[in-house]
C-alpha cells in the first residue's frame, strides 16, 4: 500500500478510472474543465478547486463545462441518466441546490417509484459541503438532512481518501441517483489509497475506533473531530467507539445499534443544523430501537440553529469542536443510570 | 547488569510500529518458564501473547495495562533473586528504546514487487543474509501478512521470503490457473525470478498443497516441507468458508466467515476485517476468488491431494495442525506420509501459525535446522 | 379519385386519424367517468389539442424521447403507450403503466421513449436536454422533444434549457402548446412577448408558430425541425396555437372564459373535424372510411375502461417496492 493521496486526488482518480472503464460515464458542471470558448487554456481550472484537473486531457469532450444554469444542467444529467448514460454532475457548492432542487427531489428521486419501477436514473451529483472556508451562509452549509429526507435518492459523505475513492466508484456504478457530498475542508486530507479500482458498498458504516465507554456517531469532517476528542479522552481513561456512517441514505443503523448495545451511551456529532438532522435521526432511532441498552440520555453535538456566519471567530464557534465532542462524552458518562 | 533479561514490545509483521499492553498474565515474583505467556499485546491487526524466550523470575512490570508503546519498548524485567531492586530500578531508568532500525526500514521498503509471467507479485525479504532461504506460501484468500508472527522469528536464523500469490494481497488480480499445479509451477518460476535455487517451503493451507506439488514436480527447488494446516491430504474442506469468503460483500458477512478460521472468534479484529475487505473490494477479486473456488474446491471437495503422494519424496516433512481447525480437518494430520514430524496443537484453529505463533515458530526453526 | 395532395400516404393518414380519434375518445370518456366520481386525483384532459401530439409524434420512433406535461394523455397515446395500461393507471389499478403508483400526471413508458407526464410545470425541458445529450453520444440521429404549455413557457427551467440546448447544439425540440390559458390565467396576461418565435430568437434558436389545430401545419413544421435536429442542426422551438375543450383540470367550471367561447371552439376549431374535412374534400379518404375508425377507437376505450374497472387494486405489498434499484 503505502501510497498516500489527498481526498481531492482520490475523487479525480475515481472519475478517471470509471470514465476509462465505462464509456457511458460523462461529467458536467460549471468550470469542471474551465476556459471553454475562450482564447486561453482549456482545462484552465479543472473545477473551481481543481478537483477534475487533468481529466479533460484524458477524456476530452466527455467532460463538459456548462453555463451557470444549475436547473438546466442538473436536469440534463438526470435526463441523460434516464436515457442510458451515467452522468456525474458537479453542483460545485451544495448550497446551489436551491435553484435546481426540483430536478433532484421531484424528478430523479421519483422516477423509479412514480413510474412503477420501470425507470432507472444512475446519476451522481457531486457537491462540496461544510463550513470552515470563511465562505459564509450560502457556500458553507451541511445540507445532508434535506436529501436523506427524500426516498429515492442516496446520500454519501466520506471522511477519508480511501472511502472517497471507493464510495465515488460505487456511486457511479450504482443504479440509483446519488448525492455525493465532499467536505471542502477535507480535500487536502491525505491517506492510503490503492491504485486499483474498488467499490465500497453503500449502507455499511465504518467503525474507525474501538472503545467500551461511549459510542460517537459522526460523518465527514466530524469523524476527525471525534478522533481528536478520542485522543484527549483516552488520556482520562475514557475509550470511545467512533462510528463513521459514510453513507447517510442508506444508513447502517445495525452497526450503530451494535455499538450502543456494547457501550450503553451515545453521542451524535453532526455538522448540519440540529433540527431534523442526521444526529436527530440517529438519536431517535437508537432511542426507539435500543432504549433498554442506554445507560444515559443521548447527547447531540451540532452547530447552533443559525446560518453559517462569516467572521472567522464566529465560524469557528459555529463548527462543532473536538472539545465539544469530548464534553458531550463526559456528560453522558456522568449522567443516567449505572 | 548481568542476570537481567528485558521483556520488550515485540515486532509482529512488516508494519507494526507500536502495540497496546492489554493484560499482564503473570504476577511480579512469579517463576517464568520458556514459552510461557507473560502478557497480552494488541496491535491494530491482532492480539497475541508475548511468550518468554528465557526462563527466570518476573521482577518488574514496567508497562501499564492499556499503555501504547513502540516496538522494543521495555515492558518488564526478569531477573534472578540475586539482583537487587535497586539494580532493577537503575536498569529500567537507563533503558533506551532502540529506534535505529526505524530509519533503516524507511530506506528499504518492507515489500517489493517483481514481475513474473506478466503478473506483478508482491514479496518481502527478511532475515539473515546467509543460509538456505525459507519461502512462506500463504493460503487461499490470504496474503503475506498471514505470516505476521512468524516471518521475523524465522528470520533470526535464516533468510525468509514471503509473497502474495497471484490474485491475492497486493499482487496482480489474475491467476496463472485455477488449480494447484498451475500455482505450484508459477511459484517455481517466482523462485527462479528471485534467484532462489533451493528453499525450505513453508506453506499454509492451499500454500501447503502448492509446496507439496512443487516438491513432487521440481524436487530440486525444495530442501524441506513445512506444512501448516495444509491442504492436499484429503478431499474434505469447509465449503461454507471457501465459498463464503469469495462471496462475502459486507463486513458483517465477512466477519462470520473469518471467525471460522480461529479457535477463538475474538481473534478476528476490526483491522483484520478492514484489511481483508480492502483486498476483496478491488475490482475483479470477487470473481477471481469464485473461479479459484470452482477450480480448487469443485463440489466443495479438494480437487488435488499432492500430499498423499509425498511418500518416498525424500524431503524432511513437518506437518502442524490446530486441533480445532474448521477448514481443513486436523484428522488429515494422520494421513501425512511418514517419516514426518507431525504436531496437532490444542486451542488453535486453521490459523495455527498466528494463534500458536511461538510454538509453530519453534517447530519450524527446529525443522529447518535439520 | 384525384391524386393525394398530402405529404402522407393514405395509410399514414388513417393512422394519424386513428391516433387523434383514440385520444379524443379516451379524454371524453375520462371527463364523464371523472364526473361520476370513478377516478381518483387530478386529471387534465388533452381533448381539442390532438393534432399537435399526432402531427409531431408521427415523425418519431421509440428511440426518440419526449417529456410531457401534466396534460399528458395525448402525448402518451401518440407516442405508442398502451391505452389499456394507461386506463388502468388512471384508475389506480395494478398492471397500470406505473402499477398504480403514478396516476394520470405521471404516466411513462421509457421503452416507448415516453419519459413521463410531469406534475411540475417546465420540469421536462432540462430532462429533454439530457435525453438529447444522450442521443448525441449515441450518434443514431435520435431527437428529444419537450412539451410545455404557454404557462410553463415562463418557467426558469424552460428558459435555461433553451439556452443550454443552443449552447450544446443538442438535437432537442421545445414544443409550446399554447392553448391560451395558464390554468385560469390568459396567455396574454402571463407572457410579455407576442410571439414565441421572438422568444426563441432571444435564446439563439429558430422558432416557428403554427396553427396547432391543423394537423398538416403541425406535421410539416415538426417534420422540418426534427429532420434538422437529426442531422446535427441543433434545437428549435415550435409553437402550436391550439384550443382546450375542457378546463385546466376536471372540475374546473371555466368561468374565466368569455361567453360562447367554448361553443365556438368546439364548432370551429376542432382539429378532428378539420382533419376529416381536409381529407374528404381532397377525395383521399371518404367519410365511410373514417366511421369504422371512430367505432374502433370507441371500442378500444370502452374495453380499456371495462378492464380498468375490473382490475385489482394495488396492495400493501406494493407500497414499499420500487423506491430504489437496490437499497
Amino acid at each position: 500500500m503505502a501510497r498516500k493521496i489527498s481526498m481531492k486526488q482520490a475523487i479525480n482518480e475515481a472519475l478517471d478510472q470509471e470514465m476509462a472503464r465505462d464509456p457511458s460515464v460523462i461529467c458536467m458542471g460549471e468550470d469542471i474543465v474551465g476556459g471553454a470558448g475562450g482564447e486561453g487554456e482549456r482545462d484552465a481550472w479543472g473545477g473551481v478547486l481543481g478537483v477534475t484537473k487533468g481529466l479533460y486531457a484524458k477524456h476530452g469532450d466527455r467532460l463538459m463545462d456548462t453555463p451557470l444554469s444549475e436547473s438546466a444542467y442538473i436536469g440534463a444529467a438526470i435526463g441523460a441518466a434516464a436515457c442510458g448514460m451515467r452522468p456525474v454532475a458537479e453542483l460545485m457548492f451544495i448550497d446551489f441546490m436551491g435553484v435546481c432542487f426540483d430536478q433532484i427531489f421531484n424528478q430523479a428521486a421519483k422516477f423509479k417509484y412514480m413510474f412503477g419501477g420501470k425507470a432507472e436514473t444512475p446519476v451522481v451529483i457531486r457537491a462540496m459541503v461544510g463550513a470552515g472556508f470563511r465562505a459564509a451562509a450560502q457556500h458553507s452549509q451541511m445540507l445532508t438532512p434535506l436529501f436523506t429526507h427524500i426516498p429515492g435518492i442516496k446520500v454519501v459523505c466520506p471522511s477519508t481518501p480511501y472511502d472517497t475513492k471507493g464510495l465515488l466508484i460505487q456511486a457511479i456504478r450504482d443504479n440509483d441517483p446519488v448525492i455525493f457530498c465532499e467536505h471542502k475542508n477535507l480535500y487536502g486530507f491525505e491517506g492510503e489509497v490503492p491504485e486499483a479500482s474498488y467499490a465500497i458498498p453503500f449502507g455499511e458504516a465504518n467503525v474507525v475506533r474501538d472503545g467500551r465507554d461511549a459510542t460517537v456517531v459522526a460523518y465527514g469532517l466530524m469523524v476527525h473531530r471525534a478522533l481528536e476528542a478520542a485522543a484527549s479522552l483516552a488520556k482520562e481513561g475514557i475509550e470511545i467507539e467512533i462510528v463513521d456512517l459514510r453513507t447517510l441514505s442508506p444508513i447502517d443503523m445495525d452497526t450503530v445499534l451494535d455499538s450502543v448495545t456494547k457501550t450503553g451511551r451515545l453521542v451524535c456529532v453532526d455538522e448540519a443544523n440540529p433540527r431534523c438532522s442526521i444526529a436527530a435521526d440517529v438519536s431517535a432511532q437508537v432511542a426507539m430501537r435500543a432504549f433498554g441498552a442506554l445507560k444515559a440520555g443521548i447527547e447531540m453535538v451540532t452547530p447552533p440553529h443559525v446560518p453559517v456566519p462569516f467572521s472567522p471567530p464566529l465560524e469557528d464557534l459555529y463548527i462543532p469542536s473536538a472539545a465539544q465532542v469530548a464534553a458531550a462524552v463526559r456528560k453522558t458518562l456522568k449522567g443516567g443510570r449505572h | 547488569m548481568s542476570g537481567i533479561t528485558p521483556i520488550v514490545m515485540p515486532k509482529w509483521g512488516l508494519s507494526m510500529q507500536e502495540g497496546r499492553v492489554v493484560e499482564w498474565l503473570v504476577e511480579e515474583g512469579a517463576r517464568i518458564e520458556v514459552g510461557m505467556a507473560i502478557l497480552e499485546v494488541e496491535t491494530d491487526k491482532i492480539a497475541n501473547a508475548v511468550e518468554a524466550a528465557d526462563a527466570g523470575t518476573l521482577r518488574r512490570r514496567v508497562a501499564a495495562e492499556g499503555e501504547v508503546l513502540p516496538v522494543k519498548a521495555l515492558l518488564g524485567v526478569m531477573a534472578g533473586s540475586d539482583v537487587s531492586d535497586a539494580e532493577i530500578d537503575a536498569y529500567v531508568a537507563g533503558y533506551v528504546t532502540p529506534v535505529a532500525d526505524e530509519a533503516g526500514e524507511e530506506a528499504a521498503p518492507a515489500t517489493r514487487f517483481i514481475e513474473v509471467d506478466g503478473l506483478r507479485i508482491r514479496y518481502a525479504r527478511r532475515g539473515t543474509a546467509e543460509g538456505t532461504p525459507v519461502l512462506l506460501i500463504h493460503g487461499y484468500g490470504g496474503d503475506l501478512d498471514n505470516w505476521l508472527f512468524n516471518i521475523d522469528a524465522i528470520g533470526e536464523r535464516l533468510p525468509v521470503i514471503a509473497f502474495d500469490l497471484p490474485g491475492h494481497g497486493q499482487s496482480s488480480v489474475a491467476v496463472p490457473g485455477n488449480d494447484v499445479a498451475a500455482l505450484a509451477a508459477f511459484t517455481g518460476r517466482l523462485m527462479e525470478a528471485l534467484e532462489v535455487g533451493t528453499a525450505h517451503l513453508v506453506g499454509h493451507s492451499l500454500g501447503g498443497a502448492i509446496a507439496c506439488e512443487l516438491a513432487l514436480s521440481q524436487p530440486g527447488r525444495v530442501a524441506s516441507l513445512g506444512l501448516i494446516a495444509s491442504a492436499g491430504f484429503g478431499d474434505e474442506i469447509d465449503e461454507g468458508y471457501t465459498r463464503g469468503f469469495a462471496t462475502a460483500q459486507s463486513k458483517r458477512d465477512l466477519k462470520a466467515v473469518m471467525e471460522m478460521l480461529f479457535a477463538d472468534p475474538a481473534a478476528v479484529t476490526r483491522q483484520m476485517l478492514d484489511d481483508v475487505l480492502k483486498y476483496k473490494r478491488l475490482d475483479g477479486v470477487g470473481e477471481l476468488l469464485g473461479r479459484l473456488c470452482d477450480g480448487l474446491f469443485a463440489g466443495g471437495r479438494q480437487q488435488a491431494q499432492p500430499g498423499l503422494r509425498l511418500a518416498g519424496c525424500g524431503k524432511p516433512v513437518l506437518a502442524v495442525w490446530g486441533r480445532e481447525d474448521r477448514i481443513v480437518p486436523a484428522a488429515h494430520a494422520e494421513r501425512v506420509p511418514r517419516p514426518a514430524t507431525v504436531a496437532v496443537l490444542d486451542g488453535a484453529g486453521h490459523m495455527v501459525q498466528m494463534e500458536k505463533a511461538n510454538e509453530v515458530n519453534r517447530l519450524i526453526l527446529k525443522h529447518v535446522a535439520g | 379519385m384525384a391524386g393525394n395532395p398530402f405529404p402522407l400516404s393514405k395509410a399514414e393518414l388513417l393512422k394519424a386519424y386513428r391516433t387523434m380519434r383514440t385520444i379524443r375518445e379516451f379524454e371524453e370518456r375520462l371527463h364523464v367517468d371523472f364526473g361520476r366520481g370513478d377516478i381518483p386525483g387530478f386529471v387534465h384532459l388533452y381533448a381539442g389539442e390532438e393534432a399537435a401530439a399526432a402531427g409531431i409524434m408521427i415523425h418519431l420512433g421509440d428511440g426518440d424521447r419526449i417529456a410531457s406535461t401534466h396534460r399528458g394523455h395525448g402525448h402518451c397515446i401518440a407516442k405508442g403507450v398502451d391505452v389499456g395500461e394507461m386506463m388502468l393507471e388512471i384508475y389506480g389499478k395494478k398492471g397500470g403503466s406505473c402499477n398504480g403508483k403514478g396516476g394520470s400526471m405521471h404516466i411513462a413508458d421509457l421503452s416507448k421513449g415516453m419519459m413521463g407526464a410531469n406534475g411540475i410545470l417546465g420540469a421536462g425541458a432540462p430532462l429533454v436536454c439530457g435525453a438529447a445529450l444522450a442521443a448525441k453520444y449515441r450518434k443514431k440521429g435520435e431527437v428529444a422533444i419537450s412539451f410545455v404549455g404557454d404557462g410553463a413557457s415562463n418557467q426558469g427551467t424552460f428558459l435555461e434549457s433553451l439556452n443550454l440546448a443552443a449552447v450544446w447544439n443538442l438535437p432537442a425540440i421545445f414544443v409550446v402548446e399554447n392553448n391560451g390559458y395558464a390554468e385560469s390565467t390568459s396567455r396574454d396576461y402571463g407572457v410579455a412577448v407576442d410571439s414565441y418565435v421572438d422568444r426563441a430568437a432571444g435564446f439563439g434558436l429558430p422558432g416557428i408558430t403554427v396553427d396547432g389545430t391543423d394537423f398538416f401545419a403541425v406535421y410539416e413544421a415538426a417534420g422540418e425541425i426534427i429532420r434538422r435536429a437529426r442531422e446535427g442542426g441543433g434545437p428549435s422551438l415550435l409553437e402550436c396555437k391550439m384550443v382546450r375543450f375542457h378546463g385546466h383540470f376536471e372540475g374546473d367550471a371555466q368561468t374565466y372564459r368569455g361567453p360562447g367561447e367554448l361553443d365556438d371552439i368546439r364548432a370551429n376549431h376542432d382539429c378532428l373535424k378539420k382533419f376529416a374535412a381536409q381529407v374528404t374534400a381532397a377525395g383521399v379518404i371518404s367519410a365511410d372510411e373514417l366511421a369504422p375508425i371512430d367505432r374502433e377507437a370507441l371500442a378500444v376505450v370502452e374495453d380499456a375502461v371495462a378492464r380498468a374497472k375490473a382490475a385489482p387494486l394495488p396492495t400493501v405489498a406494493d407500497l414499499t417496492t420500487d423506491v430504489y434499484v437496490s437499497y
